[in-house]
């Protein structure tokens, strides 16, 4: 029914009349629009204050929606006025730590767990999923402590080490090792490959759906988190993105708010890029992503 | 071996050089014959796999889920009966009085209401609100891959950013007052971010608007597995849209809906940026508006007066209650199947 050809329409494309009635449809975009406005339209409302210039309200009786006289002075005053830069730099090691340690680790534990026949196997997968029970908040005085002790307060290290592997990706990736056919190992193994290889050259390839999701997961929650940041940084200088931005806001309206907008535009921009790029594959991946378990 | 689906050969990169080095072939045939384990081909795939080698390759997660998972939980209980302090010093053994001054503690009982509240008052609207805009966006329309995306943007957002502009939209001077004020429907500003109770119901909001997108997507799979005979045969009957939605897309996906339930329970006693953005970082007027997790933040980790052994036995509270709703709710699924 959905995309079914209209009986009287004789073209190949689609008439608008296949998707429906014609009230029923215009219901659906209206609400369609109200839930775009709902959704994205803060964000956008952010943006655009971003771009005002200082004679302009962003809010209060006076405030326009639309910047008359668009300029970007407020990106250039956020990285005049506070560490911006520093900032972006910090949050960016934490990802690309978290990114490559996470990729690198859940591939390997995971192709182990999904081959068949090694002692201890099943002890593994049970520690996994046990250190999947506890939620952060409820252990997080403990890791405090631990990171205390190893001396990473007030370092973006410690902010990456207690989650530089995940049990969800490894079971995440493992499940996508148990789908790879047979046939394509046996082939590798008649080709000689060694274990190395036939993960690299075989396993990779077939799994990067899963790969995609995990890089993704893992872009998006480090460079978005905010508690734990908060606890362990202290300095300036250390500071990551999110963590830099609250602060804008806490030692509050000294700042101009364009500027804070702006940085939050700044935030959003990597994130969004990232989503975009890859949003074809994402939605399937998300699907297919379901932890066997 | 029957002619199975083996489509191409795929070759190996550099397998070449491994099978014409000199040598290897009879290194290996030693190994087999030294080295333990299943002869080779006998159990799949565990050729000349070496005993050690699966270790080495789970080694970092085993390190990862025992260091920072499974330890630091035994070492919150076991914190939770001493005085230890955040930045250090001497801890001593205390028994049961982090427990007993828990009891008598009002604000960790506030904190513990903030929280059930929140799951209470979420946990519902999660399930059902992210469902109808699935229904909204199933349909292949035109434009319609548009809309589904620009959905998910609140989901890539951190709740910072997502904290910053609402908190522009909800001040006293802020677009939702203006716009109330101009269409005459309040006298004066609604004091979204001064009340405690409306910082409670704004940041519950912001959740929600946050988590949307994310559990659309959940849906979207879900309804893809409802069969769409039923709702045609339905329509036929003459069932409008609002019937249709109850009595055959609600059942349809009544197992991804009691999954939901259960992730955003435990998502709402997981709530701390929303607090922390819209009733600062004091968590709304004296407190009143903190969640477990900024309560054990509060009295846990602060540097001059946290301590950490409260901080643990709160945070023992806050692993109680996750577990008592997950076991709710894996009991209500079963029952559910039943």
């Amino acid at each position: 029914m959905t995309t079914a050809v209209h009986p009287k329409s004789r073209r190949l494309t689609p008439h608008w009349r296949d998707y429906g009635r014609p009230r029923e449809l215009l219901v659906r975009y209206l609400l369609l629009l109200l839930v775009l406005g709902l959704t994205v339209g803060p964000l956008i409302w952010q943006f655009l204050a971003s771009l005002k210039g200082t004679g302009e309200d962003v809010f209060g009786a006076n405030a326009s929606l639309l910047p008359h006289h668009p300029t970007l002075r407020a990106y250039r005053e956020v990285f005049s006025q506070v560490p911006v830069a520093t900032y972006i730099k910090n949050s960016l090691i934490v990802v690309l730590l978290s990114v490559g340690s996470q990729l690198l680790f859940s591939t390997t534990a995971g192709y182990m767990l999904s081959k068949p026949a090694w002692k201890g196997r099943r002890a593994v997968w049970i520690l996994l999923v046990a250190s999947m029970m506890f939620p952060f908040e409820s252990i997080m005085v403990s890791l405090f402590l631990s990171i205390r002790d190893l001396g990473l307060v007030d370092n973006v290290v410690g902010v990456w080490l207690p989650g530089f592997v995940g049990a969800i990706n490894v079971l995440l990736m493992r499940g996508a090792f148990l789908a790879v056919p047979r046939e394509i190992e046996d082939s590798g193994m008649l080709d000689g490959a060694s274990e190395w290889q036939r993960f690299r050259y075989l396993y990779l390839p077939s799994a990067w759906g899963a790969i995609l999701v995990v890089t993704i997961n893992t872009f998006i929650s480090a460079w978005d988190d905010f508690l734990w940041p908060l606890i362990v940084l202290r300095s300036e200088d250390h500071m990551t993105l999110t963590l830099g931005l609250s602060r804008l806001q806490s030692s509050s309206f000294g700042y101009d708010q364009r500027v804070v907008m702006a940085g939050s535009v700044i935030s959003v921009i990597p994130v969004l890029v990232l989503f975009v790029i890859t949003q074809r594959w994402f939605y399937k991946g998300v699907s297919a992503g379901a932890v066997k378990l | 071996m029957v002619a199975t689906q083996t489509a191409k050969p795929v070759t190996v990169p550099g397998a070449e050089a491994v099978v014409s080095a000199p040598g290897t072939a009879r290194i290996r045939r030693l190994a087999r014959a030294v080295l333990p384990g299943p002869a080779p081909g006998a159990n799949g795939a565990a050729l000349y796999r070496r005993w050690w080698l699966p270790w080495l390759w789970t080694a970092p997660a085993i390190v990862c889920a025992a260091v920072f998972g499974v330890f630091p939980f035994l070492n919150t209980v076991l914190l939770s009966f001493t005085n230890a302090k955040p930045l250090g010093g001497a801890a001593n053994f205390v028994g049961l009085s982090n427990y007993t001054r828990m009891l008598d503690d009002s604000d960790f009982w506030l904190a513990t209401r903030n929280s059930v509240l929140y799951a209470v008052i979420v946990v519902p609207l999660m399930v059902l609100l992210p469902l109808l805009l699935a229904v909204l966006v199933e349909k292949n329309l035109p434009g319609i891959g548009f809309f589904r995306s620009a959905f998910y943007t609140p989901v890539l957002a951190s709740s910072v950013v997502v904290g910053l502009s609402w908190q522009w939209l909800l001040a006293d001077d802020g677009l939702v007052n203006t716009w109330l004020e101009k269409a005459h429907l309040i006298r004066s500003a609604i004091p979204f971010l001064s009340d405690s109770w409306l910082i409670l119901l704004s940041a519950m909001g912001l959740t929600l608007w946050k988590g949307l997108g994310w559990y659309m997507v959940f849906y979207l799979a879900a309804l893809g597995n409802v069969p769409k005979e039923l709702h045609e045969a339905a329509s036929m009957d003459g069932a409008g849209a609002a019937r249709r939605f109850w009595h055959i897309t609600v059942p349809g996906v009544r197992q991804a809906m009691m999954l939901v339930g259960t992730l955003t329970g435990i998502g709402s006693l997981r709530v701390f940026t929303e607090i922390y953005m819209l009733g600062s970082s004091t968590g709304g007027p004296g407190g009143a508006d903190r969640t477990l997790p900024f309560y054990i933040r509060d009295v846990g980790l602060d540097p001059i007066t946290g301590n950490a052994g409260y901080g643990s036995a709160v945070s023992v509270a806050l692993f109680v209650l996750t577990l008592g709703l997950t076991l709710l709710a894996q009991r209500l699924t079963k029952e559910d199947e039943s």
